[in-house]
Parts: C-alpha cells; sequence; structure tokens
C-alpha cells in the first residue's frame, strides 16, 4: 500500500511541483506571487478543451496552440496590467494580479459558465499500464510523470544553458545591472511569465481529467502549488519542485494514516510552520547583502 | 577639439521635486580619459546615471549627444547597445552568478562567439584573478575583485565609452593603485574613459581633462595639468595647504571663487 500511496503522490506532487514551478518563475522575475497563475492555467485549460471538442483537434496540435495561447496570456499580463503600474510596490502589483485573476474568472463563467465538463485526453484514466505488487499506474499517471518531467527538464536547460535563461537570472537579481549591460529588463519580465504561464497551462491540462473542467478548478491546484513553492523555497528553482513532490507524499500519508478529512488542510499548515521556522523555505540559499 | 564622442548640454535632473543637477555641460573627446571630481553629494554620480538613462524620465531639460547621436531620454539597453558601458558604484556585480556568467551578461549583445571567447582571455589577461575565481559565485568575491569583475564585465560589451564610477571606492591602496594602472591600458584599447572620482589626486595624474562639481554645477573645468596646478583645487581636493598661520594650524581664510 505504501508503495502505492508514494506513487501516486508522484504524481499529484508533479502537478503541484509544475504549479509551483510556475509561480517561482514570475516571483523569482518579479518579487510578485501570481495569484492569477490558477485563473490563467485554468483557462488554457478550457482553450484546450475547445480546440479538442469543438475543434476536432487532435492532442498534440491542440497542445501546441495551447502553450502558445498561454504565453500570450502571460505577455498579456505583464504587458497591459503590471508594467502600466506607476511606480508600484509588490503590493500593488499583487492586487492587480488578484484583478486579473477575478477578470478571468468572470470572463471564463461568462463565456463557458459553471457548468462542469470533462475533458478527453488521449491518456486513459481507467488503463491500467503498470501493475505489481508494488503498485499500479495507470496510462493518465504515467503520462503526466512524463510530461511533468520533461516540463521541468526543458525549463531547468533554458536557465542554465541559454543566453535568454542567463539574463533572466540576471534581471531577478539586479534589474539595474541587467540594464547596463543591455538587458531589456521588460522585455524579459514579459518573457518570464509567458514562460510561467505555460508551465501553468501545462498542470492545467493534466489535472483538468483528474477533476472536472470548471472556472474554480484551479483555486486548489494553485493554492497547493503555492504551499510548495513555500514550501521549497520560492526563488530555488530546485527547491519548488521537490517541494511541490514533497507536498503530494505529505499529504497523501497524512490523509492515509491520520486524517482523510484534514489531508487538504496540510498544505496550509505546512505554509505556517515553514514561515514559522525557516521563513525562505528548505532550500533556498541566498547571499545577504552586507552594509 | 574635433566631433566629441560624448556632448552633455545644459543638462538638468530631479529628484522628483528637487533639482539635483542644475544646467550640467560636459564635452568628452573621443579616445581621452576626462575626470569629474567632487565630494559627497555634488552630482557626480547623477550625471553619470542622467548619461546613461537609469533615471525615469530624466533628464528634465538639456540634451545628450553620443557618437553625434541624440540619446537623452532613450532606454538604457537602447543606449548601451550604441557603444556605452557603465562600471556602477558600488560595482553591482551578480552575486548569485559565477564570474564567468557575469562576463557572458556583459557580452549580452554581441552575437561573434570567437570574439567573446578572446576578450573573456583579455580580461583574464588584464585580471588574472579572475581566472582562478572562473566558477565562483561573485557573491563570494573581494570587494577589489568585485570591482575588477564590474570593470571587465562592461569591457566585454566593447565600449565606446565606459563611465566608470569610483572605481577606488572602499578598496586598499594598493588595489586603487592596480585599478588606476588598468585605466591607461584601457584608454590604448581606443576605449574613452569618463571617469567619476574623489580620489582627486589618482584622477588627476592619469586622466587628460578635468571638471570640478559641486552642488550640481561644473564649477571649474580644464586639462589634468591646470587643475593639479589650481590653487583652489589643490586647497580643497588634492589637500595641499595654501597657507599656514602663525600657530602653524592652517586657517580656511581664502575663499573659494565659486561657493
Amino acid at each position: 500500500m505504501l508503495g502505492q500511496l508514494i506513487v501516486s503522490s508522484l504524481v499529484v506532487g508533479s502537478i503541484y511541483a509544475l504549479m509551483a514551478l510556475a509561480m517561482s518563475i514570475t516571483y523569482k522575475a518579479s518579487e510578485v506571487p501570481n495569484f492569477s497563475q490558477g485563473e490563467m492555467a485554468m483557462m488554457s485549460t478550457y482553450v484546450t478543451f475547445v480546440l479538442l471538442s469543438s475543434f476536432g483537434l487532435s492532442f498534440y496540435p491542440a497542445m501546441l496552440l495551447t502553450v502558445g495561447f498561454a504565453f500570450l496570456l502571460g505577455l498579456i499580463l505583464e504587458f497591459f496590467f503590471l508594467r502600466r503600474a506607476k511606480n508600484p510596490t509588490p503590493l500593488n502589483l499583487i492586487v492587480i494580479t488578484i484583478g486579473f485573476q477575478l477578470m478571468l474568472y468572470g470572463l471564463a463563467g461568462w463565456k463557458w459558465g459553471s457548468e462542469q465538463r470533462q475533458i478527453n485526453l488521449p491518456f486513459s484514466e481507467s488503463k491500467v499500464i503498470v501493475q505489481n505488487d508494488v503498485f499500479a499506474l495507470t496510462e493518465l499517471n504515467l503520462a503526466t510523470l512524463v510530461i511533468a518531467f520533461i516540463v521541468l527538464l526543458v525549463i531547468y536547460l533554458l536557465i542554465q544553458k541559454t543566453k535568454l535563461g542567463l539574463a533572466m537570472k540576471a534581471c531577478q537579481q539586479n534589474v539595474n545591472a541587467s540594464k547596463m549591460n543591455g538587458i531589456s529588463a521588460y522585455r524579459i519580465m514579459a518573457i518570464s511569465f509567458g514562460i510561467s504561464s505555460i508551465v501553468g497551462a501545462i498542470a492545467g491540462v493534466l489535472v483538468a481529467p483528474l477533476l472536472t473542467l470548471d472556472p474554480s478548478m484551479m483555486w486548489d491546484p494553485l493554492l497547493k502549488g503555492f504551499a510548495a513553492a513555500v514550501l521549497g523555497g520560492m526563488k530555488s528553482l530546485h527547491g519548488v519542485v521537490i517541494g511541490g513532490l514533497l507536498l503530494g507524499l505529505i499529504e497523501n500519508l497524512f490523509g492515509f494514516y491520520i486524517s482523510i478529512e484534514f489531508k487538504s488542510v496540510v498544505a496550509f499548515a505546512i505554509i505556517v510552520l515553514v514561515l514559522y521556522f525557516k521563513p525562505s523555505g528548505l532550500f533556498d540559499k541566498h547571499y545577504v547583502r552586507k552594509v | 577639439m574635433a566631433e566629441p564622442i560624448l556632448q552633455v548640454k545644459n543638462v538638468e535632473t530631479y529628484y522628483d521635486k528637487v533639482r539635483a543637477l542644475h544646467g550640467v555641460s560636459l564635452e568628452i573627446a573621443a579616445g581621452s580619459i576626462t575626470a569629474i571630481l567632487g565630494n559627497n553629494g555634488a552630482g557626480k554620480t547623477t550625471t553619470l546615471n542622467t548619461i546613461i538613462g537609469l533615471l525615469d524620465d530624466q533628464p528634465d531639460k538639456g540634451t545628450i549627444h553620443f557618437c553625434g547621436e541624440r540619446i537623452d531620454g532613450k532606454e538604457t539597453e537602447q543606449i548601451v547597445a550604441r557603444g556605452m558601458a557603465y562600471v556602477p558604484e558600488g560595482r553591482e556585480v551578480f552575486d548569485e552568478l559565477t564570474v564567468k556568467e557575469n562576463l557572458m551578461v556583459g557580452a549580452y549583445l554581441r552575437k561573434d562567439r570567437q570574439g567573446i571567447k578572446s576578450d573573456l582571455e583579455k580580461m583574464f589577461h588584464f585580471f588574472p584573478v579572475l581566472k582562478d575565481r572562473i566558477n565562483q559565485h561573485a557573491g563570494t568575491l573581494s570587494g577589489g575583485e568585485q570591482q575588477m569583475l564590474a570593470i571587465s564585465r562592461a569591457l566585454m560589451n566593447r565600449p565606446k565609452l565606459l563611465l566608470m564610477d569610483e572605481p577606488s571606492l572602499g578598496l586598499s591602496p594598493a588595489l586603487v593603485k592596480m585599478i588606476f594602472n588598468i585605466i591607461p591600458s584601457i584608454r590604448a584599447e581606443g576605449i574613452t574613459v569618463l571617469l567619476v572620482e574623489q580620489n582627486a589626486n589618482m584622477a588627476l595624474k592619469i586622466a587628460d581633462f578635468g571638471y570640478v562639481m559641486e552642488n550640481g554645477r561644473f564649477v571649474t573645468s580644464g586639462t589634468a595639468q591646470d587643475l593639479q596646478a589650481d590653487e583652489d583645487v589643490k586647497e580643497f581636493y588634492l589637500g595641499i595647504k595654501a597657507e599656514t598661520a602663525v600657530k602653524g594650524e592652517q586657517r580656511y581664510k581664502r575663499k573659494r571663487r565659486w561657493a
């Protein structure tokens, strides 16, 4: 049973990890936790849904278009909303992201209604692919793990190996010094929001078959992703991924061994505990500025 | 003077409603080393920040031309792309990037891999210690090493004009000497240098031309030799006593012409 618990924790944890990573990318870039992340992912998931069911596209082209849409949505948030703020403090920007979240929520409610829909991915939820004494894995579970892993790997390579990644890291650390070296900080910021929106969108599509597709479907994953990010350390990319997996594990073990009713509270207890004892998260290391 | 590489005309810069620069004009000849001297709060850093475009919506008045092209009001990254580089006060290296990554950020606008590689070697030739620290995070370097890194990072962009803000700040005398020895070599590469310094002595030794700044204005200017010979500059910036009173105490009875 424990083996099964761990495997399903990894599956749900990898979705948390994606949400946490999405939060972390924008948080590192702007010092602002983007609370509209969930709704942006929800919108993108609806786009996938429409492409799949109304336009009859197959999964991969639909995914490709969704990624494009998500990127655009990220750019829109940065360009039309955040950038327009005059001498903003982080709090102003947080409020803007909450406003954007409510806008998207309202928009989705108006367009698609609060009716719950079923998204049909080419991965079956019931077909068991791996089955042994320790655990069983459905097709959807496996696809979730594989896709999440690929996304994490791509993001890692992007940030560690490319010039864009270097510019992102530079802007995260010192905006003025980045400008002095010819980096357009605004452009990098917009791209960061675009990329994080893509990561969130993929998490949304993966989580949609487990939940049902409705405008509030991403609330829970977003908050869990946020908790995971706090647990791992908002500013550490590998930290938030481990935080996501860890949160999935803690939650599942708690739910099984202690209390299923309180399972969803665990994440929030973790936020409180982490902020009490290690506010920078488990894996964040940063230089404290002398002077 | 031939067409100056940088021409600043009647620039006024405000911080909110406080005017920090009261009509600053300055011309820099290509290939020269120019020093701006002055005390704390005179407006030296503000002048550089205005030139490089780091202050939003500034300068309020006046024009800045770089290589014949008007650059005031442009974004910093656009100005940098035209061939200016900045070594800021307090170094501002990227603490959590390695030395190599810091230098690569400096080369962000360049595409020629070969040139970048050979320039990296050149920087390591200027500052061998950076090569030893190549994979270390810049935040772990000493102040002097960070200053070397900041200079190298700026040079990686192959600028035409290098702005340096107090490169000697907080460094030991030996390091100050070393940094000031490097500046003429930078000029020998064909790079024009605009240097802001409190250490007037050192600055005038290597500079061709100097400006003295006080309360947001240039109060005097001239060739480095002239300034070194100027009585006021001597007394107030070079610390050479003009006259000694009978009791052996210095009396500042002379009035500055520009106060």
